[in-house]
Formats: C-alpha cells, structure tokens, sequence
C-alpha cells in the first residue's frame, strides 16, 4: 500500500496492466522517453521499450485509428490523447469503427482498446485543454465510458478497462491529477466497470456527480450535515454502461436528487439520469430534480473559468431549492 | 529516371489490346494463374450485373458496382498471402472474392444484413469502409501488430482517389513511413469521386506522388491490367515482408458506372467521356492475351459464362431465401456480455416486435 496522486495511479495500473499481459501497449503523443504531458507514462518506455510504449506523430485521429488496427490483431492497445479538446477528431473512429466493429461482423472482430484524455478544467490551461466532452463519448453504442474521481478508482477502473474486451473511453479528471493523494493497493485488483459508488450516505438528499465535481459535491455534503441536512453522495464513475439501480434505489429513500457535472447543461449526462429517474422512480421524487452544471456557453479562458464550473456554492443553492419543496 | 511525379512511368504489361508491352511476371507464365484471374473477374463482374438487377427490382440495397474497375482489387489480392489482412473500401467485390468471401455473404452485405461482413472465409479481414478513407489507420495498426510480432504477413488496403484527400489517409501514410510497417495502400484512381474528376480532387500531377512526402515508395499502374497491378502489388508485398516498409500504388482506372445505384453520372459526365474508356477495360485485354497465347476460346468462354451465371444465380436465390436476423441479433453483438441497460431494451425490443407491447 502506498500513498499515490491519481496520474501515479495511473501509471501504476499502466505498469500493472503491461506486466501481467504481453499484448497491453502504449502510444500516443509523447508518451514515450518523456513520460506524457503529465507523466502518466512515466518511466514506462524504460520498463518496456519502444516496442510497447510507442511514441506517435502528432496525428489524434490516426492514434484512434491505428489502435483499433492493432486491437484486431490480439493487442490491447491503450491510446492516450494529450488533451479533450484534441479528442474530438479521434470520435470518427471511434464512433464510426471502434464502436461497432463487433456488431458489423457479427462477433468476427472485436476491437479491446482504451482511448485515455485528460478531461475538465480547473487548473488554468490554454484554450481547448479543459473540455469536459463525457456527454458525446455516452451517446455511442457499442463503447463504454469510464471517469474516476479518486486515485484508487482510477487504479481499479484503468484495470479493468485494459481488460474490457470493448472499446473504454477513460477521461481522467485534470484537476484531481495531483490534487490528493490516497493509498492505493498495487495488487492488480480492477474495479468492475457498470457499478456506480455510494460514496457517503444520507436520507435526505441524492447528489450524483462523476469526476473531478466529487470533490465539490463531497465539500457540499460535509457542509450540509452541519445543517443537520444528509446529503446521499454517488459517483457514477462508469457512465457507460449507467449503473441506474444505485442511482433509483438512493433516490427512492432520500426523494431529492440533484445532479453536478461541469459539462455544458443541454443534453449533458445530467439530463440521462435526470429522465431514468423521472421514468423509474416519479412517484418517490418530492422535489424536481436539479442540475447543477457548466452552461451552455463554450469553456472559457482561465481568468473566468472559476465562474464556468459548479461552485460548493453552486450545489448548496441546488439543494437548498430542492429542500424548498417539503 | 521517370519520377513518379510526372505519371510517365506508368507499370503496364498488356496494352490495351492484350499484347505484352512489359515485363512478364513470374506468376504469369503459369496459364491457370493466369486463368484463375480471368474467372474472378468474369465472376465479379456477373456479380455486379446480377447486383444492379436486384436492386433495381427492389431486391438489394444500394449497391456500389465496380465495373470497369475489377482488376485493381482482384491484381492486388491475388498478390496477398492467405493470412495477410485485406481492408476494402467499397468497390473491392473482386478482392473479396478472390480471397474467400462468398457471393452470398456479398449480396447479404449489399441486402443490408450484417452477416454480410461474418467472412466465412477470410476471417482476419475488414468489411467495407463506407465512411470515405477513414480505413487507412487500420491498415497500419493491423500491420504494426505484424511487425510487433514479428510477422511475416502484411495488410493490403484499397480506396478511391478522393479518399487521398482526406487527413486519415495522409496520417496514415506518414505513420506508416515512420514505423516502416508492411502495409500496401492502393488507390483505385477511377477519375470520380462521384460528381467530382480527379483534377477537382488534387492539383498533384500524380496521386502515387503523395507517397513522395511521406517519405515511402510511390508507383503508377494501370489499372486495368490484371497482371501489372498484381506484379506491382507483389512487388510492394515482398518489400514489406523483407521489413523494407509501406508503398502506395495508384491503380489507374475508370468509372464506367455511376457511382452507386443511387447516382445517374449522366447529370455531370458526358457518356462521349465513358464510350471513349470503354475500350481499356480490363477484362477484354486479359481475355485478348489469352485467345493470342491459346489459352482460351469461344467454347472456354462459354463455359465459364455459364458457370458464373450459374453461381451467382445460386447465391441470389440462397441470398433472397435467407430470413433477416432476429430482433435481438443487433443487440446481442453490440457488446462482447450485455450490460443490464442495454438487455432491458433488448426485452422491450423482442417485446414490441411480437406484439406483445
């Protein structure tokens, strides 16, 4: 057990991964000798060497698409891709190949990759480096979507997306990088992927979030119990396939629920789990369902970024509208 | 030395006419390889005729023909090994055919069934890549896979000269270059990419010359010479092979269809233009060859007309008597184990379907 960042438990999974099946390769854009841009490969190339750990040219699109050669092949290919803004290109790919591979032939082929971004904002990045696109990554048959809000959920999950035999889109929380450490268990235990986590319980209210917004959502909970008001805390963590149960069965017993995702608010996940639960559990809800989310607007520069992303105060508002309701 | 810049180094064996005019392979000095050739083509193009009919009467989908242009995938496919990976576009019914798919899984595919592309035969292989150029990165993941392994296999990937305008295509051309992989991509330059001519398409004099940036081998070929475009196919298999890297090859060809069932090239193409190519096309030229080396004759001719008509016939009618998947099918293949959100839907789907919601 050891004390690590998320982007280590990253690398400790990646290293895990690759030790223990020979077909696991990494590439991307610098991820070789310099580690990546936020060193989730470090030292890998020197573990491993260039045959595994493969530097691309400066091609997102083609890093999609040479993984999903690769993955026909017997490899586990896991793609990183530097930064979200610089992902979207590599959607083609994944929507129009990666995705549906196994349903076109019928089973003949099958494509295990994992395509790895950083994703959110909150730490002051240039333009197009603080997207939060999980929204469009969901709304893709045939993949699934993973977001870890904790260095040992990134450790179990990463796992277990490299051992999906489906393509897994992992968006990596930028700001929780190194933000926290926690101990994480080096023992090459996944996490199973479709399984949100309950986090903190509470009957009075429902607050689902995912990614880095745990953080604010946690904060706001610890807020609120001075309040003597018990805030239900669920990580979603796979959004694709969407574990609902956890999320019905919570908001069956508290009634309340709000959701926090930084993602623009017009067709955000948000607005899936706000209409499986309006369609399973109406009858137990006593207030409507709050979002509280980025707007509608594109991510701004950093100088005003702050106002962009859900606040603590943000979610405290929320609740208190959805607590107005009695 | 001609530069493949100037498109005066085009490899030709027969002319127009079936006479030899280049070097004679080796593979061609076998008559039945020579003959084997000749039957797929015959076969495909059987395919394409019978492929039109039925769509016309509203038996198949939309359907992308190949006529004119059956040599360049049938020349590079019959350069492959068995195990080396094919990665078509659209047009390569020919190559898929020499290579082991059947005519039924080929009407399935065009009749809008998924199991269409369940290759009983080529099992490594890719299906067609509707979504124009955006294949050419598979083709370099697959032979990047090869040379991790160290493999001696190599993947073959065929588009149209309007895919060569697409950033897929020259990401992957130079990640080819860089990585030296044993991949061939092959251009079927038809001179349309539907309504648009290839000097619409690029200001390249050549587009074999695209290969020149990317730092790899780029060669002309007729296209409608079987055994060049195989020679040349070949040629860049063996370079792959011996760790010597990628090669493009444009395949020079032309669109005597319309660009599928769905067009009518008669709104942007002079038939003047298509009468005038009719004469290069490549299976006179072959069938030309082997009359003059007596190979062939009017009854050879006939029988194999026959057979052909005959087998595609018969996969027509084994094609329209096969029932379409169940409900479920479609579901059932979306993930490797079907999550719980995905198997309530399939229920509701079975569900709708039998009436029973």
């Amino acid at each position: 057990m050891s004390e690590l960042s998320l982007v280590q438990a990253v690398n400790a999974a990646l290293k895990r991964a690759m030790s223990e099946d020979a077909s696991v390769l990494v590439l991307g854009e610098d991820v070789g000798i310099n580690g990546g841009v936020f060193r989730a490969t470090d030292g890998l190339f020197n573990i491993f060497g260039e045959q595994r750990v493969l530097d691309t040219p400066l091609a997102e699109a083609s890093i999609a698409g040479v993984s999903i050669g690769l993955a026909t092949q017997g490899f586990r290919p896991v793609a990183e891709i530097q930064f979200t803004g610089f992902a979207y290109v590599c959607i083609d790919q994944i929507l129009n190949h990666a995705s549906r591979l196994r349903a076109r032939t019928r089973g003949r082929l099958s494509c295990p990759m994992v395509l790895r971004s950083p994703a959110g904002g909150g730490i002051k990045a240039v333009e197009h480096h603080s997207e939060s696109p999980e929204a469009m990554f969901v709304h893709i048959p045939g993949i699934k979507v993973v977001m870890p809000s904790s260095p040992a959920r990134a450790y179990g999950l990463l796992l277990s997306a490299i051992r999906d035999p489906d393509p897994v889109v992992f968006l990596e929380p930028t700001r929780l990088y190194r933000a926290a450490r926690e101990d994480v268990s080096d023992d090459g235990a996944g996490m199973p992927l479709g399984q949100c986590v309950t986090l903190r319980p509470g009957r009075d209210v429902t607050i689902v979030s995912w990614g880095a917004m745990i953080r604010e959502a946690l904060e706001a909970a610890e807020q609120l119990a001075a309040d003597n008001i018990e805030a239900e805390i669920i990580d979603v963590a796979t959004l694709k396939p969407l574990d609902s149960a956890t999320i019905l069965n919570s908001v069956g017993r508290t009634g309340r629920l709000i959701v926090v995702h930084e993602a623009p608010m017009s067709c955000g996940f948000g607005a899936e789990i706000a209409a499986r639960v309006a369609g399973h559990a109406i009858t137990s809800l006593l207030a409507p369902i709050e979002r509280v989310t980025g707007y509608d607007t594109m991510m701004p520069y950093p100088r005003t970024e702050a106002h962009y992303m859900p606040s603590v105060a943000a979610i405290l508002a929320g609740v208190q509208r959805t607590m107005a309701y009695t | 030395m001609a530069s493949v810049a100037d498109g005066n180094s085009m490899h030709r064996v027969l002319d127009v006419d079936g006479k030899v005019v280049g070097n004679f392979p080796k593979f061609a000095s076998d008559p039945d390889e020579l003959l084997r050739l000749y039957r797929i083509l015959v076969l495909t193009r059987t395919f394409d005729t019978k492929a039109i009919a039925l769509q016309r009467t509203g038996q198949l989908g939309t359907y992308a023909s190949s006529l004119g242009q059956e040599a360049v995938s049938v020349g590079a496919a019959a350069a492959m090994q068995p195990d080396d990976v094919f990665l078509p576009s659209f047009r390569e019914h020919g190559g898929q055919l020499w290579r082991g798919a059947t005519l039924n899984e080929l009407f399935l595919y065009w009749g809008g069934d998924e199991r269409g592309n369940d290759f009983a035969g080529p099992r490594g292989d890719f299906p067609n890549c509707a979504t124009v150029g955006s294949h050419p990165p598979h083709a370099v993941g697959v032979a990047l896979a090869f040379r991790l392994r160290g493999e001696q296999r190599a993947s073959v990937c065929i588009f149209g000269d309007g895919a060569t305008s697409k950033g897929d295509f020259a990401e992957a051309l130079n990640m080819a270059g860089v990585w030296q992989v044993p991949a061939v991509f092959v251009i079927n330059s038809n001179g349309w990419a539907i309504s648009v001519p290839r000097a619409r398409q690029s200001a390249a004099a050549t587009l074999a010359q695209k290969a020149v940036a990317a730092g790899i081998p780029g060669e002309q070929v007729d296209g409608n010479d079987v055994i060049a475009v195989r020679s040349v196919t070949e040629r860049a298999l063996t370079r792959a092979r011996q760790g010597h890297g990628p090669s493009l090859i444009e395949a020079v060809t032309y669109r005597l269809c319309d660009h599928t069932t769905s067009d009518d090239a008669s709104r942007y193409r002079d038939d003047a233009e298509v009468s005038r190519h009719w004469p290069a096309e490549p299976l006179v030229r072959l069938r030309n060859f082997l009359v003059s080396a007596r190979h062939w004759d009017k009854d050879k001719e006939e029988a194999l007309l026959h057979e052909c008509n005959g087998a595609v016939e018969q996969a027509a009618k084994e094609y329209l008597a096969t029932p379409p998947q169940p409900i479920a099918a479609n579901f059932d293949y979306t993930y490797a184990a079907t999550p719980a959100e995905l198997a309530e839907q399939r229920e509701a789907a079975i569900a709708i379907a039998h009436g029973a919601a």
